[in-house]
């Protein structure tokens, strides 16, 4: 394989009914920083039923390139096509580095896309960097959380391009989107071609719950087991509408039931960065804390003085979560009516 | 009809410790279990026998000693147990991996295969899919339910804020959530032919249908240079007061933020 040959970072651009999903925009920023220290350009690979329109979102959110791989086949995702229209796409522009989304819709097509070019993934990569060797040449490394969050590896493909991973959403950042921006939309043709790996779709269906999104939230108040029961949720709720914030959840409680999958925090639900993370009645297991410890600010409220929560914490208070809450809740308002 | 489900032993990441002080893991007295995801695998396999008949053959990769997850998935209720274990497989990442996955399962019958969507070790989700691109065949990933409908199945698909109903053809490769059901225990009369009755196969290198280039460490893309522990920011300030006095800091602490 001809290395040198292989150009510029690429990334996924997700959208799903014509929306992006926010982590696309997360991409854009930290192949912007892979980009220029490689002097290289960053090109987004855009795949949908007319959707021309999302590109100038993406030029202006750090994109040099768009490519536009436009096709009535890849209206709702699928993994054949989708995988047949980025390989044609990696066959024709040769990335050095390609980045996908560690969505349900990434984690499934980046393999795919992997085995059949045959290069190696890193999987839901939490720090992606360009490193200058004593050499003088660049090596892209990529670490990620393993062993269920209880170490991190850093991993490299030095002799297969393009050089792929997926990334966690919501642990890179984006860039203020600049609608100045000048950039390049490349309409491209991939040739799709119906075989016996192409599915039916059959049906689309929303979940019918509340959509929030934990991860667009700048205050969390985030419960666990020891929260004791599901209806003290209330009192969570209550500490975050007064900062503006959602409730958010451990496993330990989306498990139980009490809260739904979408507000679980972790290494098996979501990565989240908020300003102020509020951990009330969680203990702090490794998985959770992979999830939140890159918050701003982290304040623990728990009855146990020794729980691992408290290492992480900013702020701890050992105490009864069932006072503390109400009047932490109290005191915040008497503070915000001061003003 | 014939089912081929994959199981990884894996060590159970619940359990595991950091070290206080060096803060590095510590491994020992850590179990073995049968990765969660794959145990689901196996429990749609056994429901799609119990309900429309069925031959379920589990394989697993890993050292001899992966043999266990095999006779508990026998105890379980699985027909036959292959385990793919050559010290040329060493050192395999998620490509390497799944084409030597691939070549053993070239080699027997199938119309259905199940994977677990990831295990608790590794968390990448990558073998399931790229096994199916290895052999060729469609991958319906996250799958909630499983039913069959004629030649094809129907899966319920999980995305983040929605599900798809997806059709596919057989043979196609399933990658099952744990949502997907509660798996069975372990009969008594199936652990006890489990170990009596049943015999695990040994594939080796021979045994299975794949080139040199794509197994084991040389087969494998990505290299890792290195793995540490996860450096835990600096302790911040934790107290233990009566609630006035605890409200009353952390009010303090957040205008210190301006945060209010």
């Amino acid at each position: 394989m001809d290395l040198e040959a292989y150009k510029g970072v690429f990334t996924f651009a997700e959208q799903v009914d014509g929306n992006l999903t926010p982590v696309s925009l997360e991409l854009l920023g930290i192949a912007s920083d892979l980009a220029e220290s490689l002097r290289e350009q960053v090109t987004a690979v855009l795949l949908g039923k007319q959707v021309q329109d999302l590109a100038p979102g993406l030029i202006a959110a750090g994109a040099d390139r768009v490519i536009v791989v436009d096709d009535p086949e890849l209206e709702i995702y699928r993994t054949e096509p989708y995988t047949q229209a980025i390989c044609a796409v990696i066959e024709a522009y040769k990335p050095e580095i390609f980045l996908v989304g560690a969505t349900a819709i990434g984690r499934d097509l980046g393999p795919r896309v992997a085995g059949r070019v045959h290069t190696g993934l890193t999987a839901d990569c939490t720090k992606l960097e360009i490193c200058e060797l004593e050499d003088g040449s660049k090596q892209f490394q990529m670490t990620r959380p393993a062993f269920g969050g209880n170490l991190m590896a850093t991993i490299l493909c030095p002799d297969f391009r393009p050089q792929m991973a997926t990334v966690r959403p919501g642990v890179m950042v984006r860039k203020v989107a600049d609608p100045d921006r000048k950039g390049e939309i490349v309409n491209f043709d991939a040739k799709l071609e119906k075989n016996n790996c192409y599915v039916d779709v059959l049906e689309v269906v929303k979940s019918a719950h509340n959509k929030v999104d934990i991860q667009d939230a700048k205050v969390l108040v985030s419960g666990g087991r020891g929260v004791g029961d599901p209806k003290n949720f209330a009192m969570l709720q209550e500490l975050a509408d007064v900062l503006g914030g959602e409730v958010s959840a451990s496993r330990a409680v989306v498990d139980a039931g009490w809260q739904g999958k979408e507000r679980q925090v972790g290494q098996t639900g979501k990565t989240v960065r908020p300003n102020l993370y509020i951990a009330v009645g969680i203990s702090g297991a490794i998985q959770h804390l992979a999830g939140m410890e890159e918050s701003d600010y982290i304040i623990a409220i728990n009855k146990d003085p020794d729980a691992p929560i408290f290492k992480v914490a900013d702020v701890g208070v050992v105490g009864d979560l069932n006072k503390i809450v109400p009047a932490l809740t109290e005191a915040i308002k008497a503070e915000q009516a001061k003003k | 009809m014939k089912i081929v489900v994959c199981i990884k032993q894996v060590p159970d990441t619940n359990e595991v410790r950091l070290d206080p002080v060096k803060g590095t893991l510590i491994r020992e007295g850590v179990p073995s279990i049968m990765n969660p995801d794959d145990k689901s695998a196996l429990e749609a396999a056994l429901r799609l026998k119990d309900e429309y008949g069925a031959e379920v053959t589990c394989i697993s990769m890993g050292p001899p000693q992966a043999d266990a997850v095999l006779r508990e998935a026998f105890a379980m209720g699985a027909d036959r147990g292959i385990l793919v274990s050559d010290r040329a497989f060493g050192g395999a990442d998620t490509w390497a991996t799944s084409s030597t996955l691939a070549g053993a399962i070239r080699k027997l019958d199938y119309d259905l295969i199940i994977t677990g969507r990831q295990a608790i070790d590794g968390d990448t989700a990558q073998v399931g899919p790229e096994i199916s691109e290895h052999l060729g065949i469609p991958c319906v990933s996250y799958a909630e339910e499983i039913k069959l409908v004629d030649d094809a199945v129907e899966v319920k698909r999980q995305y983040e804020d929605s599900y798809h109903i997806v059709r596919a053809k057989l043979p196609c490769l399933i990658t099952a959530l744990s949502e997907l059901n509660q798996p069975r225990y372990m009969t008594p009369g199936g652990i006890f032919a489990a170990y009596r009755e049943k015999e695990v196969d040994i594939w080796g290198r021979a045994d299975i249908d794949v080139e040199d280039e794509n197994i084991g460490l040389g087969g494998s893309p990505t290299r890792v240079a290195k793995s540490f522990p996860k450096s835990l920011k600096e302790a911040g300030v934790t107290i233990q007061k009566d609630v006035d006095e605890s409200v009353q800091f952390i009010v303090d602490k957040l205008k210190e933020q301006y945060i209010l």
